[in-house]
This record gives C-alpha cells, sequence and structure tokens, in this order.
C-alpha cells in the first residue's frame, strides 16, 4: 500500500512555465464575461445551472400544487401540468446536474486539483459556455411561443411528442430538440476539454493513481457523456425532421382522431432505444461526479483517508463501463423483444455490486475517523442515506418482472428523485458549502447552512419515501389528478396533499440556501487559504481566490496521494499533495527501503 | 449527537412507516402472485440493507465525532474486509435475481390453451376485439381505419368475419382461463394497466404486443393507462369485469360480429 500513498517523486524539480502561454485578458469584458479563465466558466456555468435550476424548482411547486389541491388552481389544467413536469424534469437532468456538475465543478476543480494552469484550449472552453447558454436561451424561450412548451413528458416518446394530443406541438417540441442539440455541441467542446486537460495537462508527480477521487468521477463521466450523448443527438435530429419535414424515422401508420397520416414505415421503439442509450449513462454521468466528490467531503472532514482508493477508482470505471449495457430496463414493459429482459435484468443488478463497494468505503472512511460535522459533511451524510435508499429501490425496478407492476408509477418517481435527484443535489450543496470559501475567500453561513440541510433533507426524504407506497397502490405518474378510482383510497389524497406541503417547505429552504450565497460574499468570514485544512492542490493556491494561471510562477509538484490524514509520524493530521516532508511511510515506522 | 439521533429516527422511522402504511399493494386478482413473492424477497433484503447501513453511519457519526486531541486511524486499504462485502453482496444480489428471472421466464411463455384477446388503445379510450367461434381474429390493418371499420378489419378475411367488436363498452372475461391478451394502438403509445392484474404492457403503433395471466377472483376491475398518451392521459379509463364462465357465456350472446356490424352500416 505504501507505494501507493508515497509514491517515488521526492527528486522532481519544481516546473516553471512561461507566464504567456494563457490568453490573459485586457479590461473588464474579458475579465468577467467573455473570460477564458476556466475559472470564471466554472462560475458562470454554475450561475446560469442554478438559475434555470430555479425555474425547474418552481415548476415542482406548481405541479405539487397540482397534485396535493387538485381543482384548487383554475391555471393549471391537464396540458398546463404535462408542461410542468416535462420542463421541470429535462432542467433538472440535463441544463441542471449535468451543466453544474462538469460545467460547473469540472471546469473549477480539474486544472486545480491537477495543478494545471488552465483548461487546455480555453477558447474552445469558452465557446461551450456560450453555447451552453444559449441552449438554455432556446428553452425557456419555448416558455414564451404559441401553445407554450413541449408537454410529451422529458422522455419525448413519439408518436406523441409530435402529434396534436400534446401541449407544445407547434413550436414547443421543436425548441426543445434544437435545445438539446445545441447543449450537445456546447457540451462537447467543454467536454474535449475536461479529457484532455486531465490527459494531457497534469502537473509533475501527479499520476493518474494520486488524482482526487472528484476528478476520477468527473473524468469517467466526461468520457461516458461523449460517447453516450450523440445517441440524444441523433434522435432529437430524427424527430425534427419528422415534426417538420415530415419524414417517418418514429413514425408507423397511424390514425389521429380519426385522420389517416401520411406517415408510414417508421419505429417508435427505436427512438426509446436512442434515448435510453443515452439516458441511461447519463444518470451515471450525474452519479459519477457525485460520488467523486461525496469522497472528498468525508475524507477531508472526516480527517481519514478515503478508505480503498484503488478500489473507488476501479469502481467508478466499471460502473461507468456497465452502464453503457443496461438502458433497456428502462423499456421492460416497451413491447420490445421480450428476451431483451434476461440480459438487461442481469447487467442491471451487477452494478449494484461496485456501487455497494462504493458505500461501504464511504462508510469505512467515516469509521475510526475524526468525524467534524461541518455543513459540507452533513450533506454528505445526508447523499449516503438518500443515494442508499434510492439505489436499493433501483433493485425492484432493474429486476425485470418486479418493475412490470411497478413500471410508469409514483414508485419510479420516487426511486429515481431520490437517487439521481435528492442524492446528487445533496453532494452539489456539499461542495458548494466546500468551495465556496476557495472561490470567494470567505465562508458561507454555517448556522443557514444546518438549517439548509436539515429542512432540506429532512424534507426530501418526507416527500420521497411515502412517495414508493403510492407506486406500489399502483397510482400512474403523469396524471394531474387521479381523480375517482376504484382501488385509490382518500387516505391517499391525504399523502399527496401532505408530501405537496413538504415540497413548498423544503422549495423556501432554497431560498435561505440563495441568500447565503450571496449574504456570504460580504458578511462571510474570512476563509484564509486552506480553511478546512485539506491536502489536495486547489488548498494550495499562492492566492485565495486563485489568479489566472492558478500557481504564480512555479507550477506545483506532487509528492503523495490526495488522502494523507492522520498520517502516523507527521506533526499535523493532514499533509498537502505538494508537500514534500514528512518522509515516506515506510521511513517513518523505521523499516529499511527496499 | 443529535444529528446521530435524529440519522438513527429516520432508519427507524422508515421501518415504522413500511409496517404501518394504508398504502400497499390491491388484492391481487390474477395468477401472478409470484410478482408479489419476489417483491416481498426484495423489500427484505433491502430494508436489512437500508437500516443497517443507516445505523452503522449514525454509529460512526456518534462514536467517531472529533474530540481534541483524537486522531483518524490511517489505514488506505484492507482487502480481505473488501473482498468479504464484495461476495456478500453478490450473494444478496444474486438472491433477488434468480427468482426474478424465474419469474420473468414463466412471465414470457403463453400457455398454449390461453384464449387470445385483443385490445386496441387511441386517444383516449379502449376498444376490444374477441375471437368468434373459430378462436381465431381475423387480420388488421391500420390503412383500413374509418368510421365504418374503426378497428381497420380487413373485410374480406374470412377469420374476422366472427370477431366480436366492443367499443365503448366494459372488457369481460371468465375466470379460471389463461389469456393472451393482444395488445395494439392506432395512434400514440398506450399501456393497459389494471392493478389488481399486476401485468402490463405499453402498445406501440405499428407493432402488436403482448402478455398474459389468468383472472382468479371475479369483479369489476378499473384500467388505467401508464403510458402517457397525450393530454387525455388521465382520463383514459375503461373497466373489465371477471366472471363465471356462465354468466361470460350469456354476456358473449349479447355482443355482435363484424360481420353483424358491417351489414347494420
Amino acid at each position: 500500500m505504501s507505494e501507493l500513498a508515497h509514491g517515488t517523486g521526492s527528486h522532481l524539480p519544481a516546473a516553471e512555465v512561461p507566464e504567456m502561454e494563457l490568453p490573459h485578458p485586457h479590461g473588464w469584458w474579458s475579465t468577467y464575461v467573455f473570460s477564458q479563465d476556466a475559472k470564471v466558466i466554472g462560475i458562470q456555468y454554475s450561475f446560469t445551472a442554478l438559475a434555470i435550476g430555479s425555474v425547474a424548482l418552481v415548476l415542482s411547486w406548481l405541479m405539487r400544487l397540482q397534485l396535493g389541491f387538485p381543482g384548487t388552481f383554475s391555471f393549471i389544467d391537464p396540458q398546463a401540468y404535462l408542461q410542468f413536469i416535462t420542463m421541470h424534469g429535462m432542467i433538472m437532468v440535463v441544463y441542471l446536474l449535468t451543466a453544474l456538475f462538469l460545467g460547473g465543478f469540472g471546469n473549477y476543480l480539474i486544472p486545480l486539483m491537477l495543478g494545471a494552469r488552465d483548461m487546455v484550449f480555453p477558447f474552445v472552453n469558452m465557446l461551450s459556455y456560450w453555447v451552453y447558454l444559449l441552449a438554455v436561451l432556446v428553452l425557456v424561450a419555448s416558455f414564451f411561443v404559441p401553445g407554450g412548451p413541449t408537454g410529451a413528458g422529458w422522455t419525448l416518446y413519439p408518436p406523441q411528442a409530435i402529434l396534436s394530443g400534446t401541449p407544445g406541438r407547434e413550436w414547443g417540441i421543436v425548441l426543445m430538440l434544437l435545445s438539446l442539440c445545441l447543449f450537445i455541441v456546447g457540451f462537447t467542446m467543454g467536454g474535449l476539454n475536461y479529457v484532455v486537460t486531465v490527459l494531457q495537462a497534469r502537473t509533475r508527480g501527479m499520476t493518474l493513481m494520486r488524482m482526487p477521487l472528484t476528478i476520477w468521477g468527473i473524468f469517467t463521466a466526461t468520457v461516458m457523456a461523449l460517447l453516450a450523448f450523440p445517441a440524444l443527438f441523433v434522435g432529437a435530429v430524427m424527430m425534427l425532421l419528422d415534426r417538420l419535414l415530415g419524414t417517418s424515422f418514429f413514425m408507423p401508420t397511424l390514425v389521429e382522431m380519426g385522420q389517416q397520416l401520411r406517415y408510414g414505415g417508421g419505429s417508435p421503439i427505436l427512438f426509446q432505444h436512442l434515448f435510453w442509450f443515452f439516458g441511461h449513462p447519463e444518470v451515471y454521468i450525474v452519479a459519477l461526479p457525485a460520488f467523486g466528490i461525496v469522497s472528498d467531503l468525508i475524507s477531508t472532514h472526516a480527517r481519514r483517508n478515503i478508505f480503498g482508493y484503488r478500489m473507488m477508482v476501479w469502481a467508478i470505471v466499471v460502473i461507468g463501463a456497465l452502464s453503457f449495457v443496461v438502458w433497456a430496463h428502462h423499456m421492460y414493459v416497451s413491447g420490445m423483444n421480450p428476451w431483451f429482459g434476461f440480459f438487461f435484468a442481469t447487467t442491471t443488478l451487477i452494478i449494484a455490486i461496485p456501487t455497494a463497494i462504493k458505500v461501504y468505503n464511504w462508510l469505512l472512511t467515516l469509521w475510526r475517523g475524526n468525524i467534524h460535522l461541518n455543513t459540507p459533511m452533513l450533506f454528505a451524510l445526508g447523499f449516503i442515506v438518500t443515494f442508499v435508499n434510492g439505489g436499493l429501490t433501483g433493485l425492484f425496478l432493474g429486476n425485470v418482472v418486479v418493475d412490470v407492476p411497478l413500471s410508469d408509477t409514483m414508485f419510479v418517481v420516487a426511486h429515481f428523485h431520490m437517487v439521481m435527484g435528492v442524492a446528487p443535489v445533496m453532494v452539489i450543496f456539499g461542495g458548494i458549502y466546500h468551495w465556496y470559501p476557495k472561490v470567494t475567500g470567505r465562508m458561507l453561513g454555517e448556522t443557514m447552512g444546518r438549517i439548509h440541510f436539515w429542512i432540506t433533507f429532512l424534507g426530501a426524504y418526507a416527500i420521497f419515501f411515502p412517495m414508493h407506497y403510492l407506486g406500489l397502490l399502483g397510482m400512474p405518474r403523469r396524471y394531474h389528478e387521479i381523480g375517482e378510482t376504484s382501488f385509490v383510497p382518500e387516505s391517499a389524497h391525504d399523502l399527496n396533499a401532505f408530501i405537496s406541503v413538504m415540497a413548498l417547505v423544503v422549495g423556501a429552504a432554497q431560498i435561505l440556501f440563495l441568500f447565503n450565497l450571496f449574504w456570504s460574499l460580504r458578511r462571510g468570514r474570512e476563509a484564509g487559504p486552506n480553511p478546512w485544512r485539506a491536502t489536495t492542490l486547489e488548498w494550495q493556491t499562492p492566492e485565495t481566490p486563485p489568479g489566472h494561471g492558478n500557481w504564480g510562477r512555479e507550477l506545483p509538484v506532487v509528492y503523495r496521494w490526495a488522502y494523507d490524514y492522520a498520517v502516523p509520524g507527521a506533526a499535523d493530521d493532514f499533509v498537502p499533495q505538494n508537500q514534500k516532508l514528512p518522509p515516506p511511510l515506510h521511513v517513518a515506522r523505521g523499516e529499511a527501503t527496499a | 449527537m443529535t444529528a446521530a439521533l435524529i440519522f438513527v429516527l429516520v432508519a427507524v422511522g422508515s421501518v415504522v412507516f413500511h409496517l404501518l402504511s394504508p398504502w400497499w399493494w390491491t388484492p391481487i386478482a390474477s395468477n401472478w402472485d409470484y410478482i408479489d413473492a419476489t417483491i416481498t424477497i426484495t423489500f427484505w433484503i433491502t430494508g436489512i440493507v437500508f437500516v443497517a447501513v443507516v445505523l452503522f453511519m449514525a454509529y460512526c457519526v456518534f462514536r467517531f465525532r472529533a474530540r481534541a486531541g483524537r486522531r483518524a486511524a490511517f489505514e488506505p486499504e484492507n482487502k480481505r474486509l473488501e473482498v468479504w462485502l464484495t461476495v456478500a453482496t453478490a450473494l444478496g444480489v444474486a438472491a433477488m435475481l434468480a427468482p426474478g428471472l424465474f419469474v420473468w421466464s414463466r412471465f414470457i411463455s403463453v400457455p398454449a390453451d390461453a384464449t387470445e384477446v385483443e385490445i386496441v388503445g387511441q386517444q383516449w379510450r379502449w376498444s376490444y376485439r374477441l375471437p368468434g367461434a373459430d378462436g381465431r381474429l381475423g387480420a388488421v390493418e391500420t390503412r383500413l381505419i374509418n368510421p365504418e371499420n374503426p378497428l381497420g378489419l380487413v373485410r374480406d378475411d374470412a377469420a374476422g368475419q366472427d370477431d366480436i367488436i366492443i367499443e365503448a363498452e366494459n372488457l369481460h372475461l371468465p375466470i379460471g382461463r389463461p389469456v393472451k391478451v393482444l395488445l395494439r394502438s392506432i395512434d400514440v403509445l398506450h399501456n393497459f394497466y389494471v392493478p389488481e392484474f399486476r401485468a402490463k404492457m405499453d402498445m406501440i403503433p405499428g407493432s402488436v404486443t403482448y402478455f398474459w395471466f389468468t383472472p382468479t377472483r371475479t369483479g369489476t376491475f378499473e384500467v388505467l393507462c401508464a403510458e402517457l398518451c397525450g393530454a387525455g392521459h388521465a382520463v383514459m379509463r375503461g373497466r373489465v369485469v371477471v366472471q363465471t364462465e356462465a354468466e361470460h357465456h350469456a354476456w358473449l350472446q349479447g355482443q355482435r360480429s363484424f360481420a353483424q356490424l358491417a351489414e347494420r352500416r
């Protein structure tokens, strides 16, 4: 083990990199707006994602008002309800979670954590953000066009998505598909940057197996996204052609409201395969950065090395690879060849094994640690609870025959919100509380943070845990109201009302968080360069917040892995990655050098 | 301390909620109690894991909370423990997957004596077609659908003449006889869903999908659409009436065949 934690590297000279390689800004516009500095781009991504995410949050209130108190709000008709759920889902999955983890955290942290000056292609990186912003604006525009945004559900299944029984058929679906295409173009520019930077721009001594798990998570997720998003791109382009030019990629012969349409010969189920070939890896594109970040949060705040680092890295890579062969578990009741069920159920349940290993290793990192319950740590613990809960219900839905009664019910809604809604959002909050001091030089208000955590965690759990049981009962999803239904008891309506009230409470707590973000900018406690006493490179910058180029004249040199907490023989309870001393473990132990 | 206690309460509270919940699956009305059994096994395994994980986490938060002078243990890896945990997890997964796949193989093997019944979905209602005396359903084509021929039967197919067409009415099924449900849509995706039967499957325009089940309980059961099909999705309802053989026979006498309907028009 010691060769991993304390490999050779003590002989490495400091790397001097000439300053003029970087495109330095010349004035306000190129410093804060059209900046090529990955840190600024990361902040731009984060703000845009949080802004559009707030829209999704408001949409979730509206849909919960309708579900909890059906018929009370006259402006929410069935069409509007479908538009709310569609836009909420798409915004959260793609425009918030993907953009924030990869574009936000990725941009800010990759160069800093690897000891690089910037991304390798700063101009393309800047372009990536502006195309993303354009995608967001096109998406927002669909709220203001005739007919409003599409209400096809975030899965956009044809033929329904482009037929007139679905709201937003005129403009909404076209703008949605265009926006997705733009997003993918923008992401590809950023994604290539992240991958090449990780592979090519690491500082001396930063071997792949010394990278913090945050970087492993973001890197693997980016590779996956580069492979998965093209499937969605192709699907979106084909559906645009079906909608605008009358082609029939996804459209069989059909009769709509008594009228024979001029489509014929296409396959609706082809779209589902393309969508989920993207859609399932997408779950892990969101989850892997969360896995990585939460590992670092737990290790830092428990003052203990991450347990089983090599296993953690391999688990990330294996999960990433396996996630490409499980997509059709979203389609068990789609009418595809039923024999697929055996294959996809098996691969899906196998993924549980590396995922479980990660959970064990987080727990074993806490065990015999020295746990500081700072706000980032609280969110990390909240992540473990919600992720384990949501992951375990995945074992119901992944096990083909169990999925049959549960699919398309509220059980599914509860499952994926717990596992890829609440859990990753917990990590996003934890990550923001953790790195805000580096970004701004000030700490986020700790009391506000705790209040924010407990309301968000307990509230979200109270929303989504009981929701599973509505699904068991048989309540279908995507219904604007269940109405009089023979098998639904009166108490289920009460539970729905309770869930809606909790949703409003959790939503209100997010306003506190936004307030904290702005309040602490001026009033927060001065952070200093390394308030959490962390080992990774971003905390070792000469300036806080780091300047353009990150490192001043000399790049840091890395001598050790990212998890030297409580090393025996070291005076402090942490040893930064770029610190040469104390001596390697075997010397400290008095063992002979091999 | 408080935090650890709250996490314990979350774990215990979840179990208590599960045990006391008035919201549970509907009384079953088909042969698929295998599925319910697999769900029960899965609940046990996942429930134990969930409670164990959260309680262990809470224990760590309490036992290893930061105190002056405490230092964490430095232990990067523990091969034996990691292997042991991996094997235990694999066994747990296998214990859920094996019954799951076994039941799935039943689910996709339709008994030879199953009666075929066609269900047609369209925005936003259900229609049904039963084979007549010949026991066979006639050919259909979506292109042939018009107000006179709403299900698109091929007019000169002999097998279709005695097919019984049921529109805007309940489907009736005899108890105790396996049914192979053939699912067809003429516009968008739908999904024929009766919670009490447990089985469900999407309907896809351009293809015919299927599932099978045996009704085991008489009564009237509500049909819902379980695949988003547009603005009327939530109101796309119907009813299935499961009756004794004799009752079903009597009902059948009152229904009209394709040929009879064509004559009237």
